[in-house]
């Protein structure tokens, strides 16, 4: 049996994965803050096909409550899996103004999962198998001027997943870092980007990518070739450019 | 709310631009000022459209909430994609009663265009088959529930009663997983009616060669359909039309060369033979974005309703359409029941013909033409497919406007909800 615990699961890229977990009758786990969501969505699982649907009350910010979550993980039995769509992006204007914003951008998007993550390492490692999905950006793959916060904080927990791909693959335990371009989600709401994916395609893709073991899947595909272009501008000539 | 956006519906002849929210929770829907909405904007013309304020995007609501096994009966979200709960379903024995010709319509959208499917002259129209209804009326619920004057107000109301949150279904039991389906020739008009009216299967509708002229006028593939079990082979990765296709792309003779072939394709003696579910459901639904194919300017779907009387002045239509050398592939033409669940629903017993004409001006008088023939045959016009009619010759064709108008008052006293098709046709007013 696919266990599957899914932080952060009422964000608009979660649903379709979860749904596509769903159809392939896997057990859920769905943790986030927004109980009420949570159950709607546990509805909608259940009745799309999963085997079973258990939510769980979780806030990245609250580190104290993570060690028994974690108990209760090791304790799953079957295959368990992880996915982490947690994540949130200010404005960077509004950091700008208010830089001790930053602190949560950093919680949020790279040591709250980092932290967990480490915490569950062990467990991982003792079962031998499962994979680990974490979702970054390619934001992360270099500083803009619109979004470098956000991005340093995606960078560090590509860094992260990258280190912890490379202690757990040894194990039978693998790691796969999601780098999405811009998705069309609340988060993206009303905002005009390039190469936007629909939530349904990343699910797409990252099903694709788990299936075929992938290290660092970009999704949509055309991003793996446009930051190869943008990380590959000298800094001297992208400091003076605002993309 | 969000920043402006240009916006069409399917037929992308007609536009509009403004700010279009998309919500994913239920109270951040309830925090907006009554706004009117749209689903996947599979209406054609500019039902899913309003130039003079914003729109509600319910897209992002698609969760299917509650099923009991025993009655059938599923809740779902205004959102959820009436193929997506085919998919879900049918393994489990269940399909929608009433699918419409593309499995990413929503069920808010069903319902308030009250769709028919392929089988409408057995179980009538999508509106049958609803249990409940919730609205969202200037920030309170309100449950709608068959037999009110709200429910038949609601449903092929466009949208006009309040935004629908949710709705309730009562699925039908099904034994299968795959189509059965007997497809014939029909040589002309005549035996393309017969065929039609002869029919005894649970889905019957009629491809017709709309380039097709003189003896063979009307000709066509009537396909019959029952629901099998078995196993075909699974539908291909779907395609997609990634830009404007040019003009010439579906220019008369590309047209007519098509429509031959895909006559010849069924032998002279017909022929059955096992579908997956979703290509005989949603035909086209395997290629995203065709409606580019019609290029930058769009397209117009003409649909019309007349009486089984009128079969003469339908034949009539038929040959103006065909001499003109505009039509497109995708005609159908097929016979409806008496079944209609709203004040503004479109069926009516007889022959419904809907025809794809490229945006152009000598389309676009033909489509007007059309229209006086459908009024002068007794017939109606569907306001999902609308985009170029009159109000007052539109109007005239639903004999219980003012009972809707009526209803609709009551429930958006100050006009909330109007959309750029309620203003066009002036479908409020008195």
């Amino acid at each position: 049996m696919q266990n599957w615990i899914v932080l952060g699961a009422t964000s608009g890229m979660a649903r379709p994965f979860l749904r596509r977990l769903a159809i392939d009758g896997a057990r859920l786990m769905l943790a986030g803050r927004d109980m009420e969501e949570l159950e709607t969505l546990a509805k909608d699982c259940k009745l799309r096909g999963a085997a079973e649907v258990e939510t769980i009350a979780f806030d990245i910010r609250d580190d104290a409550a993570f060690a028994p979550l974690i108990d209760k993980l090791s304790a799953t039995q079957g295959v368990l899996n992880l996915a982490c769509f947690v994540g949130t992006m200010p404005e960077q204007s509004a950091i700008d103004a208010d830089p001790a914003l930053i602190d949560a951008v950093v919680t949020d998007n790279f040591t709250g999962p980092a932290k967990f993550l480490s915490l569950l390492a062990p467990v991982m490692e003792a079962r031998g198998e499962g994979v680990i999905v974490g979702v970054g950006s390619v934001a992360g793959d270099r500083g803009r001027v619109g979004n470098y916060v956000y991005g340093a904080a995606k960078a560090g927990f590509a860094t992260y997943l990258s280190g912890l791909r490379n202690r757990l693959g040894r194990k039978g335990v693998h790691v796969m870092t999601v780098k999405p371009g811009p998705v069309e989600t609340r988060m993206t709401a009303g905002m005009k980007l390039p190469f936007m994916a629909k939530p349904e395609q990343v699910a797409e893709d990252i099903m694709g990518g788990i299936e075929r073991r992938a290290n660092v899947l970009y999704t949509a595909r055309i991003w793996y070739f446009i930051m190869m272009v943008i990380r590959a501008i000298p800094e001297p000539i992208f400091k003076k450019m605002s993309i | 709310m969000t920043k402006d956006t240009h916006y069409t519906g399917w037929g992308r002849a007609l536009r509009a631009k403004g700010p279009v929210a998309r919500p994913e929770k239920l109270r951040h829907l309830a925090d907006l000022p009554p706004t009117p909405a749209f689903g996947m904007r599979r209406s054609y013309g500019d039902a899913p459209l309003n130039s003079a304020g914003a729109m509600v995007d319910m897209s992002g609501f698609d969760r299917f909430l509650a099923f009991d096994p025993e009655t059938g009966c599923l809740t779902v979200e205004a959102g959820a994609r009436i193929g997506d709960v085919a998919a879900a379903f049918v393994p489990q024995g269940w399909i929608p009663a009433v699918m419409p010709g593309t499995g990413f319509a929503t069920v808010g959208g069903c319902i308030a265009q009250d769709v028919h499917g392929k089988n409408h002259h057995h179980v009538g129209s999508f509106g049958a088959h609803v249990t409940e209804i919730v609205l969202l009326q200037n920030g309170a619920e309100v449950t709608a529930t068959p037999g009110t004057a709200l429910f038949q107000a609601t449903v092929g109301g466009l949208g006009q009663t309040g935004v629908i949150l949710r709705a309730t279904l009562r699925l039908k039991r099904c034994d299968g997983n795959l189509m059965l389906v007997t497809e014939r020739r029909a040589r002309d008009w005549d035996e393309h009616l017969a065929f039609l009216d002869t029919s005894e299967a649970s889905y019957t509708v009629g491809w017709i060669d709309a380039t097709a002229t003189g003896s063979t006028m009307g000709r066509g593939i009537v396909e019959e359909a029952e629901i099998g079990q078995g196993v075909v082979k699974e539908r291909k990765r779907t395609a997609k039309v990634p830009m404007d296709a040019p003009h010439f792309a579906l220019s008369a003779p590309v047209v007519r060369a098509f429509n031959q072939a895909y006559y010849r394709r069924v032998p002279a003696q017909g022929r059955t033979i096992a579908r997956p579910m979703a290509d005989f459901f949603f035909p086209l639904d395997k290629i995203h974005d065709w409606n580019r194919l019609y290029g930058r300017r769009g397209f117009h779907q003409f649909q019309c309703v007349v009486p089984l009387s009128s079969a003469r002045a339908l034949r009539a239509m038929m040959e103006r359409i065909s001499t003109s050398g505009l039509a497109s592939p995708l005609a159908v033409l097929k016979r409806m029941g008496a079944g209609r669940a709203g004040y503004l629903s479109f069926p009516m017993e007889g022959y419904t013909l809907a025809i794809d004409f490229p945006n152009r001006p000598a389309a676009r008088d033909l489509i007007r033409a059309l229209e006086i023939d459908t009024a002068e045959a007794g017939g109606r016009l569907y306001f999902a497919k609308d985009a170029l009619a009159e109000g007052a010759r539109i109007r005239g064709m639903y004999p219980e406007l003012s009972l809707w108008q009526e209803e609709v008052a009551r429930a958006d006293p100050t006009g909330a909800y109007q959309t750029d098709l309620v203003r066009r046709l002036n479908l409020r007013s008195a």
